[in-house]
Formats: C-alpha cells, structure tokens, sequence
C-alpha cells in the first residue's frame, strides 16, 4: 500500500480547500443561513410542528443533506476533473498507487470536506434552533456514508464530464430537486398519497429520512431501509469507480 | 534463494577453499560470468541483478571484468499498441536502453514517441508486447516500475496555484516517498528554482515551468528518466541549460530516454540514437556509429577551369557540377565508398581537371534523420565543413 501516495493527493486537495475558504466553506454557510432565517423564522412561524418536531428543527438533516450532496459531489468531481483538464492526470497514471489508493486519496479528501461543512451547517443551525440528536453514532454512520458515496459519485462524474457543464449538470439538475423533493423541508405526510408513492422512488428521501430519524427518532421511510439504501449506492459507486480504473475509461487510452 | 544467504554461503566456501571466485548477477552479467571465468579459471554463481562482485582470494574487488557489460535497465519486447480507433501507434518495438546511457528518440510527429513513452510510463496500455525496468514487469509489477521512472511530459502542465516547493513534495509523495525536504532543495537548488520555492508556478516562465517538471520528476530520486521534447518552445540559452542539467545528471547515474525534434538536442547530448517513424523503430544506434555508418560525406574541388558536363570517364561517381561548373562534388557513404576516394582522384587526374582546393564535409544528424525518415537518398543541401 503506497501510503505516502495517499496522503500526497489527501494533502493536495485538502490544501486547495484552504486556499478557497470562500467559496469551499463561507459559501454554504451563508446559504444555509439564509435557508434558516427564510424557511425556519418566516415560513416556519406559521408552521407549529411537523411529526412533533418545530419546523426549523425539522428541515436541519435536510439541509445538511443538501450541502454534503452536493458539495461531496462537487468537491469529488472538481478533484479529478481539474487534473484532467490542466494536464497534470499524466502524474497520477504514472504513479506507483493503485485504483484503490487513488480513489482513498481524492474522494477522502471530497468526504472530508463535505462531512466538515455538514459540521459546520450543523453548529450554524444550533445558532437559530434548539438540537438534539438522538442516535449520534446512527447520525454519524449516515453522515460519513453518505459524503463517501456521493464523493464517489462526484468522482465518477469528474471523470465523465469532458467540460465544465457537464460537471455542473447533475449537482444542478438533478441532486437539487432531488434534495428539494426528497422531503428535506417537508414530510411526504403532508403530500397526496399519489405523490407519497412517486417520492419513495427518489433516493435522497431515504438518506434524509434516515439523518433525521437518528435526529428526532421520526422519518418517512424505515431507519434501515434509509441505511440499507446508503450502503447499496456505496456499493454500486464503488463498483463503478473499479470498472473505470480496469478498463481505463476516459482515463488511459 | 535470497541473495543475501548465497553471499553468505560463497564467503564460507571461500575461506575453506581460498578458491578464486567470481559472483555475478543474472542475464548479461551471468553470461559475461561464464566468459571471464573460463578465461580465468574462476568459479561463478548467480545473484540478483546488480548484484556484481567478484571475490578473489577471499576478499571483495570491483567487478572490474565487466565494466564493458551494462546490463539493460529498460527492456522492450515486440511492443505493440493500437488505438480504439483502429491507429497502430507501435508496431512491435524492441529496444534495451542500459544503465547510465543518455538516449534520443527522434521522429517526426506522430511517429509513437510519446506513445511509447507513455506506455512504459503506465499513462497507455499496450496492446501486447512485454517492457521490463530494471528486471521487473511493467504491468505486474508496476508500483516496483513506476517509482523507478520520472516523466517529464512535453505540455506544460502544471498546478498554476500550487507554490513551487509544495507541487515538488507532492510529486515525492505521489511516488511513494517520505517527505525528504534536504532532497527537495537539493533538487530545486540544482535547478536555480530555490530562489522561487514560495512562488506559485503561475508567476513562473515558461523556461522555469519546465524545469519545475524536471523537478518533479527527479523529486522521487528515480533511476530512469523520460524527457519528452524537454526543449520544445524553449530558448538556445535555455536549452543549452537542459542539455547541462541532462548531463549532470547521467553522472549521477539516472538513465535518460528523451524525444526530441531538434538533431542538434540529440548531436549534442545523446550516447546512442534511435529513430521511430510510423510506430516502428527504424534504427537505433550508438551516435558515432550512426554518424560513421550512415553519414555521407562530400569531397569537394574548386577547379581552376570550369566544366561543362561531368566526363565520361568519371560517370561511375555519384557527381555534381556546380557554381557554374567551377566546383566539383563527390558524394559518397564512409562506410562504403571510402576506398574510392583513390580511383576518384586517379580519374581526376587522368581526365585532366586541375583543382586549386579541396575540402570534404560530413553529414549532420539531421540529414542522417531525413534520409532515414524519408527512405530517401536525395543529397543533403547543406553540410558541416571538415576542419
């Protein structure tokens, strides 16, 4: 195991984020809180409660759900993508590391910096709401699950995408409204039966029905079924991250 | 059996027998063992490779016998490789580059240079054919491989936000490295980028960009070392800086394998040269040799009168009238036609051309190339005059 190898591309890309605090972290702190001050103290003061939980507590795991979504993807594309595009890939395809350890480094380091921002969302919102959280481990086995199959996820697309739209397109177009329609601001409760079916076709409904069961001990779908769901999209990440590496696709002619 | 227990077992044996003993390592050396013990009356065993000592009377000496021998660090074999779109980029390629050498591929564009570094580097999957460094495989042992190869590819690619110093340890560190920061500086100090260690490599030139790839690629202290058009784009006083850099560092005992497009980059620096057109190697040769071999040299007379046509008597030497038939050229291949340079001047002489000089010029690199390249045997139009 080529150790130093991975904690060479580790270091890197955990370097880049320092060198863009900005926008890797104050970004979607700002977001988050204007998520909080719209959704939690205008709208949430004409919601009393959902599932016995006030409204501004109720939509937090959905939120942070949101931010380790989108930015493990981001943050997991972005880390590959960019070599990709500036040339220097050559060095990694000639390194002594492994599909494994190069996968270890980059979407590491893309679950570690979405699982920091889901922290940092999560202290941002004990600023405007009371918190508990009633499994921590279960929050934390679904948090560290989640940033590592969607930095997988972003990893697979960043070695997809040939231009920067096809890297935006599908934390864009397609994990926002998942996010948005996968009860992160609402339970499927409060939806027509009709669309209570359709919405348990939407993956991000088990990831934050499962994050806000180990919150409040309430959820949409049962707590391992969320679980299952997380580990099997691991899976199939990880699945497809090896099958790049042994054919080589879009990567070694 | 390890080699550590045969250098022991051979130690015993020789303090019993205080036979004369040589010990030699595998392929070449073990077949130059054979040779020099039967000249010498010695005894041989095997041990890894690289592993050359030879034991006299009980005591260790230099391998001194085999100072002739290099045993290949870099073995090609029938390599092969065909894109998915059907393009055959190398057509069963073999080559053995030895330890220390400086090698010049040269080719026009689109010949299977990069792609042939790019294969030995893991960047490109050969389509069949077998390449070894330093005895190990390429594709089963590759982590062994690859820590033994630096790139320096021909884009300058680099990480524009990255400080010099940091992009140079995240190189080592790639290659499986311990952060070595004493190493690092050397490296950057003997490329003059110290002075620019903070430096983003974004606020670098171009001349310093490239040697920060160097950089990179010696930070992991590798033992073969491709250099893929390191002068492309790049000024004669910078280039002339590379060639320095190349040179020291053949002393320290690092293979080069460059491509080049420029003759002069491969006149100048290269040991032995090898030419690849349309993915096969047209010829690889030591440089003198090349140029010996394969060089054409001209034998010039100024005559004191001109000629109107070449005469008869002289219509079996490859001729050319020129300057308004006032000058003579007699082309000919060193290694084939040098014993006519007699039977020209006698017929010079019996034809009655009287000359007021003479002077002869040897092919370039660079005609040698073209002639190679183009399977043409057309004259060069230019030559270097012979002191």
């Amino acid at each position: 195991m080529n150790f130093c190898g991975v904690l060479a591309i580790y270091r890197f890309e955990m370097s880049r984020t320092r060198r863009t605090l900005i926008q890797s972290i104050f970004a979607p702190v700002v977001t988050t809180s204007l998520y909080f001050i719209v959704f939690g103290a205008a709208i949430g003061s004409r919601i009393q409660e959902v599932d016995g939980v006030s409204y501004g507590a109720f939509i937090v795991p959905g939120l942070i759900m949101l931010n380790l979504l989108t930015n493990g993807i981001s943050n997991g594309s972005f880390g590959i993508y960019f070599p990709k595009f500036v040339g220097t890939v050559y060095e990694i395809l000639s390194a002594p590391v492994s599909t494994f350890e190069i996968v270890l480094g980059y979407a590491g380091a893309a679950a570690s910096k979405a699982l920091l921002l889901g922290f940092i969302i999560l202290l941002t919102a004990s600023l405007f709401i009371e918190l508990r959280i009633a499994h921590p481990l279960i929050m934390m086995a679904f948090l560290i699950l989640t940033a590592i199959s969607f930095s997988l996820l972003g990893f697979i697309l960043g070695i997809w995408a040939d231009n920067f739209e096809k890297l935006s397109v599908v934390p864009t177009l397609v994990i926002t409204p998942l996010v948005f329609l996968g009860g992160s601001f609402y339970s499927t409760d409060m939806l027509p039966s009709f669309w209570q079916t359709v919405s348990l076709f939407n993956p991000v409904l088990y990831l934050v029905s499962g994050l806000r069961w180990s919150f409040y001990e309430t959820s949409d779908v049962n707590v391992w079924a969320s679980l299952g769901s997380v580990l099997l999209f691991l899976l199939i990440c990880f699945i497809t991250v090896v099958w790049i590496f042994k054919t080589g696709y879009k990567l070694r002619s | 059996m390890p080699a550590e227990k045969t250098k022991s077992d051979l130690m015993n044996g020789l303090e019993k027998a205080d036979t004369p003993l040589i010990v030699l390592g595998n392929g070449q050396h073990a077949k130059c063992a054979g040779f020099i013990a039967k000249t010498h009356g010695l005894r041989t065993a095997k041990l890894r490779v690289g592993e050359a000592v030879v034991f006299q009377q009980g005591k260790s000496h230099n391998a001194a016998p085999m100072n002739d021998v290099v045993e290949p660090v870099l073995k090609i074999s029938n390599l092969c490789k065909i894109y998915s779109g059907g393009f055959h980029a190398l057509k069963n390629v073999s080559l053995e580059i030895g330890k220390g050498e400086i090698v010049a591929l040269l080719g026009p564009n689109g010949a299977g240079k990069t792609t042939l570094i790019s294969t030995i580097c893991g960047i490109v999957r050969p389509t069949s054919g077998k390449v070894t460094v330093a005895g190990y495989d390429i594709v089963n042992d590759y982590r062994k491989t690859r820590s033994l190869i630096g790139l320096v590819p021909q884009e300058l690619t680099t990480d524009s936000f990255e400080t010099v110093f940091n992009t140079v340890s995240f190189s080592r560190g790639l290659f499986g490295r311990r952060p070595d920061p004493a190493h690092i500086e050397r490296v950057l100090t003997s490329l003059s980028l110290w002075d620019r260690r903070d430096s983003k490599i974004i606020t670098l030139s171009g001349g310093m960009k490239r040697r920060v790839l160097i950089a990179k690629a010696l930070s992991h202290e590798p033992s073969v070392l491709f250099l893929d058009e390191p002068t492309a784009g790049v000024d004669v006083s910078l280039r002339k800086d590379m060639w320095q850099i190349v040179r020291e560092l053949r002393e320290s005992g690092v293979t080069v394998i460059l491509t080049t497009h420029y003759i002069e980059e491969a006149e100048e620096i290269a040991d032995r040269v090898g030419v690849i057109n349309h993915g096969e190697i047209v010829l690889i040769e030591d440089k003198k040799t090349l140029m010996r071999k394969l060089g054409q040299k001209q034998l010039m007379l100024d005559l004191i009168e001109p000629l109107h046509e070449i005469p008869a008597s002289l219509a079996d030497f490859a001729l050319d009238l020129t300057v308004n038939g006032k000058r003579l050229i007699y082309t000919f291949d060193t290694h084939e036609q040098r014993a006519d340079i007699t039977a020209f001047l006698d017929g010079i002489k019996s034809a009655d051309i009287a000359f007021r000089d003479l002077q002869t010029s040897q092919s370039s690199l660079e005609e040698i190339f073209v002639n190679l390249v183009e399977g043409s045997s057309r004259r060069p139009p230019e030559r270097e005059v012979e002191p």
